[in-house]
Formats: C-alpha cells, sequence, structure tokens
C-alpha cells in the first residue's frame, strides 16, 4: 500500500508519507522547523508554536508544523500537491512573535544557567530573536519545585513546552507530573510536591529544552564548551547503551545519551547517568599486597607482580582458578583465560550469580528477540525477572509496547513494572504445567515473546528452567526462521562477552590455539570453585573484578584482586592490581542482545592503575609454565593484536560490531524444577556494582528509595 | 418586529408551564416521531437548507457540519454534544432556553442526534448554572417517564439517551475541544485540530459539537419547514436569533428576533432605547466580549448579521449585545475584557498564555496614562502575534477587543496618555 504524498516545501517537490508530520517531512527535504515542545518519541502536544509554518492555498493562519499531516494538507486549486512554506515572512514574523513570547518571561539569567551553551532557547533567539526588549512590565517568577537529589528546577525559566509531563507520563510510566495552574499561571510541579521515583528521571533534563530542569549533581562544575566528548557504552546493566562521556582534563563531568534506535533511543537509567562520582572515589590507584602482619600495603608494579607470578608458581594448574565479574570487558576476560589455559587451569568462570547457562548454546543466553523485536512482539511472558529494575530503559521500551497493545504476563516477583500484567505464578512450576490462559494468551499472539531473566537461571534448578522455557517457546510458536521469541535478559555488562571468549569451565582441549566449548564442564564452575577454596583444594583466586561472590568462603585462599574500585574483592585480597574503569580503556562489550559495542577510553586511569588487558599481558611476562623456566607470556603487545587473536577466536564479532547476529535455534533438555519462588538478582537498583556503591549519589537515591518502600503504619 | 406566532422560543421569560405539558401545549413533541421518520439524510438536508448557521459564534453552517459525521456507523458509536457552557460575557441567551423552555433543547437533542446517527448525547452545562441545570434535569427526567428519552425514544424507534455534565466553570470549556476533553474527565484544554472532532471527538469517536440554541429551534426548523426559516433576515443569514442586551439601555433584555435586524431597532423596540437617548450612545460591542467593539458613527447603519458585521470588521458572535454610552470609559472597558481573557487563558500554547497577560497589563497602564505613544503600536503588534497562532480561538478572542478599541478609540488613549505626562487635556470644548 503506497501512502506516498508528493508536497512542495520552499518550491521543492518531495514525496513522503502522508502520515508524517510536516515537520518530519521538512527534515526529510533537509530543513529543519524550530521547535521546543515537538519531540519525535514523546506525543506531540502543539503549544510552544514555534514551528509554525505557512500552508499556501490553506487557510490564511499558520499552522504549526508539528501537529499537521501531510495528508491533512490542502491541495492546490488544480489538485496540485499541497504546499508549504518555510521561511515566508508571514512564518518569520510568526516565530518572531512566538519567540518574543518565550522571552518576555524569561529570565536573563543566561551566565548563571547551566543550560547556556546547549540551550534551545538560546540557540532559537539567535534566528528568531531581537537585541531589545518592548516588555515592560515585571517577569513572573515561578516557586521551586523539589524533584529529588537528581534534578535541580528553576521553574521561572519554564516555557511549559510539558516535554517533562509527557515523559514522565508516557515513557518513564510514572504520572507524577502535571501542569496545574492555568494561562499565565500554569506551572509544571510534581504530585505533592515529591521527588520523582522513576529509574529514568534523568532523561527529563536532556528533553528539557531550557534550563528549567538541569542535572543536580552537574550544577555549576563544566560548561558544554569545555567538554571533551567521548563516544561510549555504559556498562550498569546489560542493555549496552550507548552513551557519551563529557570530560574535562581527567575527570568525568557526566554522562549523556547516545542515540541508538536499536537499543537505548535515547535514554539511559538514572544509574547510567548519575554513577559518575563513584568513578573518582575508593579507586585503587596503587597495587597492593598484604604484608606478613595482614596489612595490605602499597607496592610497586614490579613488586606486586612479582609477587603475583611468585603465587602462580607455587600451584599447579588445578590449585588456581579465576573469576570474573559482571563490568570487564571481553578483552581483559580472552587474555586471562589465555594466561589460565597457558597455566594449566580449567578453573574459570564469568557467571559469578552462579547462572547456568549453557556455554554451548548461544541462544541459550542471548536476548535473541532483539531488543527493538520488543515493539514487534504480540505477547510478552516476563519469567523471574523485574525489567525495571535490571534494565529500566529496556523496561520502557516494554511498556511502549504494552501502550501500543502489547499483553504482557509474568511468572515471579510481584513488582510494578509500570504497565498492567497478568500474574500466573511465582516460581518455575508455572512455567513447568503451563496454565491454559496462559499457554492461550501466548499461542494466540503472532509473535510471542518470552524473557527469562537472572532470577529464574540462577539458582540450583536454573538449567531446568531454562530448558523448560524454552520449551514452552516453541511450544507456543515462539520459534520460527524469521523470529525467535526466546529472549534472555541479563544484568551484568560483562556476561554475554565472557560467554562469548569462552571464560567458563568448558574448556575442549584441541590442536589449535583456542578449543572449542565442550558440552560438560571440564573444570571448576563459581560454586566449585567457593567449594574448592574451602575443602583446600584451590589455592589460588584469581578475580577479575568480581565483588558479587561469597568472600567469607575464599579465606583458606590466596586471593588476587584485579579491578577497579576498593570493594568486596579488594578488601578480600591478598594482592591487589588496580585495573581502569569503563570510562578509562576501550574495550568491547557484548550486551544482552550478543551486539558487540566498543567502549572508548575518555580519560587516563587514576593513578598508577593500568588498563586490564595489560595487566594481565604483564603479569604473563613474569609468571613461568608449571616448573619450567619458560614465560607464559601472551601473544600481543596492543590492543588491537589481542582483539586481532580475540577475532580469530570468533571471527564473527569482527564483522558485526553494533549488529546483532542470530543464532542457529536448539532447545535445552527439561529438568526437574522446584517449588522455590523466583527472586529478582537485583535487591537494590542503585547498588549494583562497585562503581555504583562507591557513589555518594547512588547511596543517597538508594536510600530514598528504601524510605519510599518502607512500609508505612496504618494511623 | 417578529410575530409572536413566528417565534421558537414561546417561553423564553418562563411565564408559562414549563412542564411538559406546558411545553406539549406549545406545540414541542409533536409529532416528533414523524420528524425521525423522515431519516438522517432528509433532515441533515432539511437543516441545511434553512440556512441555519452555528449560534455559538463562529456561524459555520449547522447542516454542513452535521453532514461531515460519518454515514455510518462503524466501529465506533457517534455522539453529538451539546455546548451549554455559554460563558462569554454578556451571553445569557441559553440560559434562558435552558430554565425556560428546556424541551425545545430536549427535543432537538433527540431530532439532531438521529439525523447524526448518535444514540448517545451529552450536554455540557457551565459551572456557575445551577438552577438551570435543575430545571434541565427536571425536564430530562420527566421525558425518560414519558417515554420521549431512552429505548425507542418517543415512539420513534431509535434508541436514545441523553446526559447533562456540569462543568467546572471554565470559560475555555466552552471551546469544543476543550469541551471534550473536560467531559472525559480531563485537565479542560483545546486539542489540536485537525483531526477534528467529525473524525475524532469524545472518546476518540465521531462526534459533533453544538451550540443549545443551534439545536433547539431544528424540531421547529423541520416542523415548520427550511423556507419559513429562510423567510427571515437576508440571505446567507437566515433565520431568527436570541439576543441579549446588556449595558447602558433602559431595559437590557433577551429576545427573539428575525436575523438581520437593525442595532436600532433592536434596542429602541425591545430596550427602551440607549440611556439618555440614541445620541449618548458611544460603542457596541455587537456579539459578545470577543468582537471588536463598533463606534456610534457605524451603529446607525448597523444591522446585526453575520455577514454585515464581518464586513464591518467585527463579528454576530453569540448575538450579545454590549451596549455602552458616553459615560464609559472604553479603555478600561476593553481592559476590563483583557482581564477576563488573561484570567481564562488555559496556558497551554506560548502566544495566549504569555500574551493575554502582557496585553492586560500595557492596557492597564493606558488606562491611568501611564504610557509612551507608541506603546500602542507596540500593543497593536502584540494582538496581531496572538491573533491566529494559537491553538484554539481564545487568542483570538482576547486580541479583537483590543484591535477595536485601537482602530476607533486610539485618540482616547492618546489624550489619556498626553493628559497624564502634561497635566491638561489636549482640547476642551468651548464652553
Amino acid at each position: 500500500m503506497s501512502n506516498l504524498r508528493k508536497i512542495v516545501i520552499d518550491g521543492n517537490e518531495i514525496e513522503v508519507d502522508g502520515a508524517l508530520t510536516l515537520i518530519q517531512a521538512c527534515e526529510e527535504a533537509g530543513i529543519e522547523i524550530p521547535r521546543f515542545c515537538y519531540h519525535e518519541r514523546l506525543s506531540i502536544a502543539g503549544n510552544c508554536r514555534m514551528c509554525l509554518g505557512d500552508g499556501v492555498g490553506g487557510p490564511p493562519k499558520p499552522a504549526a508544523s508539528c501537529a499537521m499531516q501531510v495528508k491533512d494538507l490542502r491541495p492546490g486549486p488544480e489538485g496540485q500537491p499541497p504546499a508549504v512554506k518555510t521561511n515566508s515572512p508571514m512564518v518569520k514574523k510568526a516565530r518572531e512573535g512566538v519567540m518574543e513570547f518565550l522571552l518576555i518571561n524569561h529570565p536573563l539569567d543566561c551566565p548563571i544557567c547551566d543550560q547556556g551553551g546547549e540551550c534551545d532557547l538560546q540557540d532559537q533567539a539567535m534566528a528568531y530573536g531581537v537585541d531589545f526588549s518592548r516588555f515592560q512590565e515585571a517577569k513572573r517568577s515561578m516557586d521551586e519545585i523539589h524533584l529529588g537529589p537528581l534534578i535541580k528546577t528553576h521553574m521561572t525559566r519554564c516555557i511549559q513546552c510539558t516535554r517533562c509531563v509527557r515523559f514522565a507520563t508516557e515513557i518513564a510510566g510514572v504520572p507524577e507530573m502535571g501542569c496545574t495552574g492555568r494561562g499565565e499561571d500554569a506551572e509544571i510541579i510534581s504530585y505533592l510536591n515529591q521527588a520523582l521515583t522513576s529509574e529514568l528521571q534523568g532523561n527529563v533534563i536532556d528533553l528539557c529544552p531550557v534550563g528549567a530542569l538541569t542535572s543536580r549533581p552537574y550544577a555549576f562544575t563544566a560548561r558544554p564548551w569545555e567538554l571533551t566528548k567521548t563516544e561510549s557504552i555504559d556498562v550498569m546493566d546489560a542493555l549496552g547503551a550507548n552513551i557519551r562521556i563529557d570530560t574535562r582534563g581527567r575527570a568525568v563531568m557526566r554522562f549523556l545519551p547516545r542515540e541508538n534506535a536499536d537499543v537505548n533511543e535515547e535514554w539511559i537509567s538514572d544509574k547510567t547517568r548519575f554513577v559518575w562520582d563513584g568513578l573518582s572515589r575508593q579507586r585503587l590507584d596503587k597495587p597492593y599486597l598484604r604484608g606478613l602482619d595482614g596489612k595490605l600495603k602499597p607496592v610497586s608494579w614490579e613488586v606486586a607482580l612479582e609477587a603475583a607470578a611468585d603465587q602462580f608458581s607455587r600451584y599447579s594448574g588445578d590449585e588456581i582458578a579465576a573469576l570474573a565479574g559482571d563490568l570487564p570487558s571481553a578483552e581483559a576476560m580472552f587474555a586471562l583465560k589465555e594466561l589460565m589455559l597457558k597455566l594449566g587451569s580449567k578453573n574459570f568462570d564469568c557467571r559469578q550469580d552462579g547462572a547456568k547457562l549453557p556455554p554451548s548454546n548461544p541462544n541459550a543466553w542471548i536476548f535473541n528477540a532483539t531488543v527493538a523485536g520488543i515493539e514487534e512482539a504480540d505477547a510478552i511472558l516476563l519469567v523471574g525477572t523485574n525489567p525495571r529494575t535490571e534494565s529500566p530503559v529496556l523496561n520502557a521500551r516494554i511498556r511502549k509496547a504494552w501502550l501500543a497493545g502489547t499483553e504482557v504476563a509474568m511468572i515471579g516477583e510481584a513488582a510494578d513494572l509500570t504497565y498492567e500484567y497478568k500474574h500466573f505464578g511465582t516460581g518455575p512450576r508455572t512455567l513447568a504445567e503451563p496454565p491454559s490462559e496462559m499457554l492461550e494468551l501466548l499461542k494466540n499472539a503472532s509473535r510471542p515473546m518470552i524473557i527469562v531473566g537472572q532470577g529464574a537461571l540462577a539458582r540450583e534448578d536454573g538449567a531446568a528452567v531454562l530448558g523448560h522455557a524454552m520449551a514452552l517457546a516453541e511450544d507456543v510458536g515462539a520459534v520460527s526462521d524469521e523470529w525467535v521469541g526466546f529472549s534472555v535478559l541479563h544484568t551484568a555488562a560483562a556476561r554475554v562477552g565472557g560467554m562469548e571468549v569462552g571464560f567458563v569451565p568448558y574448556h575442549e582441549d584441541s590442536d589449535d590455539d583456542f578449543g572449542g566449548i565442550a558440552d560438560a564442564p571440564t573444570g571448576r564452575d563459581v560454586a566449585g570453585v567457593l567449594d574448592g577454596v574451602e575443602a583446600g583444594e584451590v589455592k589460588l583466586v584469581y578475580l577479575l573484578g568480581a565483588d558479587e561472590i561469597d568472600m567469607s568462603r575464599l579465606k583458606k585462599a590466596f586471593v588476587f584482586y584485579q579491578g577497579s574500585h576498593g570493594d568486596a574483592g579488594a578488601h578480600s585480597a591478598d594482592l591487589i592490581l588496580p585495573g581502569a574503569a569503563y570510562t578509562e580503556e576501550a574495550g568491547l562489550f557484548l550486551n544482552t542482545e550478543g551486539r558487540p559495542q566498543l567502549t572508548n577510553a575518555a580519560i587516563l586511569p587514576p593513578g598508577d592503575a593500568k588498563e586490564n588487558w595489560a595487566i594481565i599481558r604483564a603479569l604473563s611476562a613474569h609468571v613461568t609454565v608449571g616448573a619450567t623456566d619458560d614465560r607464559a607470556t601472551l601473544p600481543y603487545d596492543s590492543l588491537s593484536q589481542l582483539r586481532a587473536r580475540l577475532f580469530e577466536y570468533r571471527p564473527w564479532i569482527a564483522s558485526s560490531i553494533g549488529a546483532v547476529v542470530a543464532k542457529s535455534w536448539a532447545a535445552e533438555p527439561k529438568g526437574e524444577v522446584t517449588d522455590a519462588p523466583f527472586m529478582s538478582p537485583i535487591k537494590d537498583f542503585y547498588l549494583t556494582n562497585p562503581i555504583a556503591r562507591a557513589s555518594e549519589v547512588m547511596a543517597e537515591l538508594s536510600r530514598q528509595a528504601a524510605e519510599r518502600s518502607a512500609p508505612i503504619a496504618a494511623e | 418586529m417578529l410575530q409572536d406566532s413566528d417565534r421558537i422560543f414561546r417561553n423564553l421569560y418562563g411565564q408559562y408551564d414549563r412542564s411538559l405539558a406546558g411545553a406539549k401545549a406549545r406545540g414541542l413533541w409533536d409529532g416528533t416521531a414523524d420528524l425521525i421518520k423522515r431519516g438522517h439524510d432528509a433532515i441533515v438536508d432539511e437543516i441545511k437548507d434553512s440556512g441555519l448557521r452555528g449560534r455559538g459564534g463562529a456561524g459555520f453552517p449547522t447542516g454542513l457540519k452535521w453532514s461531515f459525521m460519518p454515514k455510518e456507523v462503524k466501529d465506533r458509536p457517534h455522539y453529538l454534544v451539546v455546548n451549554a457552557d455559554e460563558s462569554e460575557p454578556g451571553t445569557c441567551k441559553d440560559r434562558e432556553i435552558m430554565r425556560h423552555d428546556p424541551h425545545t433543547l430536549i427535543e432537538g437533542c433527540l431530532v439532531s442526534s438521529f439525523a447524526m446517527r448518535a444514540n448517545a448525547c451529552y450536554i455540557y452545562i457551565r459551572g456557575e448554572y445551577i438552577r438551570e441545570r435543575e430545571a434541565l434535569q427536571v425536564a430530562i427526567d420527566e421525558c425518560y417517564d414519558a417515554g420521549l428519552l431512552g429505548k425507542n425514544a418517543a415512539g420513534s424507534g431509535w434508541d436514545f439517551d441523553l446526559y447533562l455534565t456540569h462543568g467546572a466553570g471554565a470559560y475555555i470549556c466552552g471551546e469544543e475541544t476543550a469541551l471534550i476533553e473536560s467531559l472525559e474527565g480531563k485537565k479542560g484544554m483545546p486539542r489540536l485540530k485537525p483531526p477534528f472532532p467529525a473524525g475524532v471527538g469524545l472518546y476518540g469517536c465521531p462526534t459533533t459539537v453544538n451550540n443549545v440554541e443551534s439545536i433547539a429551534v431544528a424540531p421547529t426548523i423541520l416542523r415548520r419547514g427550511s423556507d419559513w426559516f429562510k423567510s427571515f433576515g437576508r440571505e446567507n443569514n437566515a433565520g431568527t436569533k436570541i439576543f441579549a442586551i446588556s449595558g447602558h439601555v433602559e431595559r437590557p433584555c433577551v429576545v427573539e428576533e428575525a436575523m438581520s435586524i437593525s442595532l436600532r431597532e433592536l434596542i429602541d423596540r425591545h430596550c427602551g432605547g440607549v440611556r439618555g437617548g440614541w445620541d449618548n450612545l458611544k460603542a457596541v460591542i455587537p456579539g459578545g466580549s470577543s468582537v471588536p467593539c463598533l463606534p456610534k458613527s457605524t451603529c446607525d447603519e448597523t444591522i446585526l448579521d453575520f455577514d454585515y458585521l464581518r464586513e464591518q470588521r467585527s463579528g454576530l458572535g453569540t448575538a450579545a449585545v454590549i451596549v455602552m454610552d458616553q459615560s464609559t470609559d472604553m479603555v478600561k472597558a476593553i481592559w476590563r475584557l483583557a482581564k477576563f481573557y488573561k484570567h481564562e487563558s488555559c496556558g497551554q500554547c506560548t502566544p495566549c498564555r504569555e500574551g493575554t497577560g502582557w496585553m492586560m497589563r500595557v492596557l492597564e497602564r493606558m488606562v491611568t496614562g501611564d504610557a509612551e505613544i507608541e506603546e500602542i503600536d507596540h500593543l497593536l503588534d502584540v494582538t496581531k502575534q496572538v491573533e491566529g497562532h494559537t491553538i484554539c480561538a481564545l487568542g483570538d478572542a482576547a486580541a479583537w477587543p483590543i484591535q477595536g478599541l485601537i482602530r476607533h478609540f486610539r485618540d482616547e488613549i492618546e489624550d489619556r496618555i498626553k493628559v497624564r505626562k502634561t497635566g491638561r487635556v489636549s482640547a476642551v470644548a468651548a464652553e
């Protein structure tokens, strides 16, 4: 069905979809229309009137081009395509008028406004403003509102575009903002002047076209033109949101989202946005070695690496183990895996939460349907996951689909997900013996989707749950050539990368350099390592950013900790190798979809901290293999050489940076499940990793969230 | 002068029985089922042919508006919404219909809803109209009891429900899309058009919003024929119309008259003339507060209909004639209207939100003469910046009275400013 319409914009005829609004059609024609209230991911308000355009032959008054659809334009008298002008004197006059109205009550405080330099009103005033004022009356001022620790308000600057209200209501799903009063007394407020409760609230800072809503933690710290911008990837959750790191000198000043329609659209969660103060606190900036007195003492790299090599030389391959945490890059895990193999150990695991992910079957642990595919699904079953805490931006996608009519069902812990869902049960039994209503819901859908969270997999019967979920997917028709609705939602940014580079105890010996992935374990997994330490069979544990395991069980072993922050892992370590955080090194991360994305170094690591892969490479040159004098030196001297070798191991990644590659389908076997209910792996959204735990802002948010959820006594 | 026998509203002053029995005695509810049996399109065509133009202010042909409704009811029901949110300063015609002659409206609702294939109709009544709501509700209840509403309404075979909803007193809710929003329980803010209510209206369904008077005259037009209705008024301005005359006349009143009646005849015959005589007239606002005023010089010739007043750069509006004699401070009078619009602006779109307050404040200074001469042009310029740039017509309504003031009474503003500056008036009558 062709919906294309011809339209003449400023004398140039183009053909566009009739459903497009004039503002979009103009964009296709390469003409940018000024706007304040219009935002392509929000509903149309049409209230700023800045985008007025001149419809030739239509009514004699200008029309708001954000609200006028091309198909509604009036054709010419002899059936010519409708014509609009975006630069006629009438348009210019109209926009100048609107600009004057916007400015009369807008304070002239640009020099002390954080929006200065990236303010839509400033920019448009350059085009449509005048350098004098005819306004003789007193300017209006507004009471401040309190939106919490993240958003600083200055409501006198507000131009009532209502983008924030629409974002909170439509995207975030928390109808906590609104516009009260009318006429010139109209004001944007939060419900009962309470702080916002959304995990996505920071996005209103980006949406606000003026300086009414600005970032409180960033307040008065930098001007946009002083900042160096680095494009990178977020690691706070497994979505892999595209971000921009703004730095000044050696400090990260803020994080902003980048647009990627396939991943995060243009939203990021508050944890992603406001975690930067955690990057400068609790940092490991020197190597430390535990002395004979039991205290950690700073040492030089030379001493630290020698000490590490000395420890390695004491134990056989079976006695050493390595665990990777939620944040390391794929390169670092790949390098550590190669070192471990050289030392004869197959005891390494990246699944520190103990999730039962079968390494040989990738479609069992990636988000096959893709994040953008959520919008195509017409029924979604959530299994053991709370996407609102596990990936708030992905949750907003589910909400978007729900608003468009997708039905959502859930097995697991009941929670406020910002949309309605049918709750069918809390544990795996519901999955193994699906209620007929649930089956019907999924079977009637043309594109059913099953999202399995780590809460369903990181448990004793996780493998069986996985098998049942995959069987259900096959049963309800969620698996076909063009649609695989079975999707796993991870919580850790590094998890899929770790699985993909084989940082799992399933190493298969072979003649070539790499070895394949075995179907059954050939080494110890996380639980095996911890048991082994307690049993005295594992004597040395190398923690690569692993902080979320029970450190008390590692007491008997000699523990290396390589990472960026002094958290649980560093506290229990005997040797600390300070590494770079994700803003400080280039790295490869595969998000929950298996989409490879590259981070870039925005700043240098603090103090003596080094890039993670380089630490492992340097260490390898000190370590001897077995009883020989041969060094375990890894065969790369630069990150690009390391990447080249990684791409030799996983050639598909090299050719698909930024893209998702579909995996062939194979179901996992079912098994016996227990009756224990699924529990979300995330107890506190704001404190899920060492960086977030070092952040004061996150601590404050966590405290407020806890206060909100604390039960209130009935009085 | 309109003969009593040609009046549609026979009980405008409430001196007769306003119950159903009384209404029937005056010929209402007579053969309603037969009217309906003519069919949907026949009714629309008859109204079209009668030349009835919307009585709410804009004067859009009513029959044409009805014909915009889809010809078939598909997945979404049709609705008729009656705009009884009569809040325009000076306008008080609908309240007389609702409190004294409610059955004209109720019968009209049935007939016009049928014409537009609507099985439900909502009357949205102004928040301040408490007694009017009570009277109308009593009448509706009477009709339900008598089988004139509900299933098989009036024996016509058409199921019809009529609901009365009470507004909360916001002027903007008289704008049709804001009214729909308010009716849906939301904040009364006008919607963007297109889509127009005939496509996407109340609850997203095809909806027509009509003024009380437009609906209330429909049954009589159908009974007496479009030719009868057309026989009043000039070409394209057909019919009878309720005028509400207020201000400096001897006896302010609401009266049904033929369209295109001359202003002077209306005032002299029905209101006992201008206070102090016709020559004491200073200006007239012919159509409710939102149209520009006319000075005495044009009033002598003025006839009251849509097209004539438009030619005079004013408008018939709701036909609420506000008469001002020589004692009137025109600047202050228009400032008061500006204050009203500033107060009633919904605040949704920029020009109206910011412009109404600005205009009012400049006028406020002009009332005392505390302004500069060039500010008069600034003010005019601001009104042009508001006019036509807003979502709904409230911006226009706020701008027009001020434009009328500056067009006709600029010297008065200038004098005021000069007096303030120099301490003396520029010209004094020789005495």
